[in-house]
């Protein structure tokens, strides 16, 4: 049986996510064509917030994409940290670009969505700061990867700063908990079923959700791909040079 | 087009504005994935011109 740790061989992992990024593609457009379609088409509005409610189909997996992706860069970190994988190091630097852009989603729907339900587009609730902060972490994390040019010691800085950031990706999952004060309600989905939103919502969320997770999976292979090329150019030019 | 009511200008609004960000993002991403890619390939037949 192979083990995981095979593609941390840079080769077999460009040669491996060739084959299967077209397949994840596809499947990504499809689930986001169907999921928002399904969403803003198909379902009735809600009883008290009107329209706005169909707002969840992009709000809630952003917000979804938003933390996991800062909790995948977190292991990936790790791995770097630990073993010194480079495609661990390069796959954390492809997600935090797709991480920003989801946080992002998720801050301005809930600005447009909270300023007719709440009567405000901010408030420094729980919730919403804690998101600005985690926002604030990726630009910082991108930041330092740019500003730094030997390659391991990037990795090394960035792994530290996304082990800080962590807190603030597991307080913007559980901010709603851990202070039970502020505008925002608590989680849309639940294991238990009494909590989840209404199943006319709540299907066509989750075939939102597959998409945004697709999304996301899809484009970090691309993009993990594009920063072990650039890496080998680097390292091909400083060949060059060296003569 | 359903009718949104009053709420019209909030729904497309926050549907404008995530379809352009992560159109924008598939379009960047895929944009430089295909010039490193180029460029990569260009430096590898370079250097085993050289070698």
């Amino acid at each position: 049986m192979s083990s995981i740790w095979e593609y941390a061989n840079p080769k077999k992992f460009i040669d491996t996510t060739d084959r299967i990024l077209p397949w994840i593609s596809v499947l990504a457009v499809v689930c986001l064509v169907v999921g928002l379609v399904w969403g803003f088409f198909f379902t009735p509005d809600d009883f008290r917030q009107g329209s706005t409610v169909k707002i969840i189909y992009l709000h809630v997996p952003s917000a979804l994409m938003a933390i996991n992706a800062w909790l995948m860069m977190l292991v990936t970190s790790i791995i770097w940290i630990v073993r010194r994988h480079h495609v661990s190091a390069l796959a954390a630097r492809a997600a935090a670009p797709v991480g920003v852009v989801m946080t992002l989603i998720a801050l301005a729907t809930g600005a447009i969505w909270g300023q007719p339900m709440w009567g405000t587009w901010w408030a420094w609730d729980p919730r919403l700061t804690s998101f600005l902060i985690l926002f604030l972490f990726y630009l910082g994390y991108i930041a330092l990867w740019e500003a730094i040019e030997n390659d391991d010691t990037a990795a090394d800085l960035t792994s530290i700063l996304c082990l800080v950031g962590s807190v603030f990706a597991l307080l913007s999952r559980y901010a709603v908990n851990f202070w039970n004060q502020g505008l925002h309600q608590g989680a849309s989905l639940s294991l238990d079923k009494e909590e989840n939103v209404h199943d006319v919502f709540y299907y066509p969320l989750l075939v939102s959700i597959a998409g945004f997770v697709l999304l996301f999976i899809a484009l970090v292979f691309l993009r993990t791909q594009t920063e072990i090329r650039a890496r080998r150019m680097r390292a091909l030019m400083a060949r060059e040079r060296m003569g | 087009m359903p009718d949104l009511g009053k709420y019209a200008e909030a729904v497309l609004s926050a549907y404008a504005v995530s379809i352009v960000l992560l159109v924008a993002l598939v379009v960047l991403s895929w944009r430089r994935a295909v010039r490193v890619r180029r460029e990569m390939d260009a430096l590898e037949r370079k250097v085993k011109g050289d070698g």
